[in-house]
């Protein structure tokens, strides 16, 4: 490995142990209050960390206990779990063409840490290096899975004891870290109107269809229109050209 | 009193966890990913800031299942912009709290 590519590595690595800071943050906080909700709604220590530890997708996580409390059908808890999570699908797409190189077991494993907050972590990670890097992958994955882990048990035991995170404005740290996340992946018109694209999308979808269906639909509409706008773009200004 | 080892509910997770992680392995485990038309690979690479900022939108946009500009969507806002200035998401996230806890203590509580 060259110096200059070494230097790059090191470089990325360092921002996304810094980026990683505030993540843990968030899960720290969020797992904390999945602990907590889950122990008011019924659910034992070990039932509680098992939807954490198996299911690890925090918004599925409440949506299943908030069912649970009232008493839903097992199927239709299953059925709302899998579609919140069907985003997670466009995830994966997205960075498969990039792990299609490393062995199949491995992206087994690195499938199962993919939350939102380890793909915002592992897309930027790539984008800064342009391919991916084996080692910031597990870490960004695992510094979700651990602090969510250990904060879904803490919360649990002891969440009684802590503040409603409004009262101290940690609720707006899961849109801030996504929307730091989506601006730092912006590198070129494409994939600015995308994201301003893919987040009116969300909101249409949100307010017209359903809040769950928000960040499938605009995940998949902001890159059409972003692809569709820059190539009509181009193809302007090569007729001008001519 | 809830008995804290009771195993009833697990089964429902790992029901959950099943379709959860077939969502996030099949397209990793799929073959001939790394061959697909540059259009298409175009479109993946454009997912990561349209699904984040999607997310992102529909938290602090919409509240009751109406449209709201509030304290939340400006302090959001106004972190992205400072993390993507200085390069910093920590720096952002934390610039979004002090913001919000700025405005809910002052104009809109």
């Amino acid at each position: 490995m060259s110096d200059a590519v070494k230097s790059d590595l090191h470089t990325a690595r360092r921002r996304l142990a810094i980026d990683s800071i505030g993540i843990w943050v968030l899960a720290i906080v969020i797992g904390t209050i999945f602990g907590f909700t889950a122990r008011e709604g019924g659910l034992s220590l070990v039932e509680t960390a098992a939807f954490s530890a198996v299911l690890f997708a925090g918004a599925a996580q409440f949506a299943a206990v908030g069912l649970l409390a009232v008493a839903a059908p097992w199927s239709s808890i299953v059925l709302l779990v899998w579609l919140l999570n069907a985003r997670h699908f466009l995830y994966a797409a997205s960075i498969a063409p990039y792990a299609a190189a490393l062995p199949r077991r491995v992206r087994a494993g690195l499938a199962f840490l993919l939350t939102d907050e380890a793909f915002a972590l592992t897309s930027a990670h790539v984008a800064r290096l342009g391919r991916i890097d084996l080692l910031g992958a597990w870490y960004a994955g695992l510094s979700i899975f651990v602090p969510w882990n250990l904060a879904t048990l803490a919360g649990w035991l002891a969440g009684a004891a802590l503040p409603e995170p409004g009262t101290i404005g940690l609720d707006v740290m899961f849109p801030a870290s996504m929307a730091g996340l989506a601006v730092g992946l912006v590198r070129d018109r494409a994939a600015l109107i995308a994201l301003i694209t893919g987040g009116a999308a969300a909101v249409a979808a949100a307010i017209l269809i359903n809040p769950s269906a928000a960040a499938m639909i605009g995940g998949l509409v902001g890159p059409l229109v972003g692809i569709a706008l820059t190539q009509r773009g181009r193809s302007e200004s090569e007729r001008a050209a001519r | 009193m809830i008995d804290p080892l009771r195993l009833d509910l697990v089964p429902l997770a790992i029901l959950g966890g099943i379709g959860t992680y077939a969502a996030r392995a099949l397209p990793l485990l799929a073959p001939g990913v790394d061959r697909l038309p540059a259009p298409v690979l175009t479109y993946l690479r454009l997912i990561g800031p349209a699904a984040l900022g999607a997310i992102a939108a529909a938290d602090i946009f919409v509240a009751d299942g109406a449209f709201r500009v509030g304290p939340e969507a400006v302090a959001v806002i106004t972190g992205a912009a400072v993390g993507w200035w200085r390069s910093n998401l920590l720096v952002g996230m934390a610039v979004s709290v002090l913001v919000v806890l700025l405005l809910r203590a002052t104009i809109a509580p």
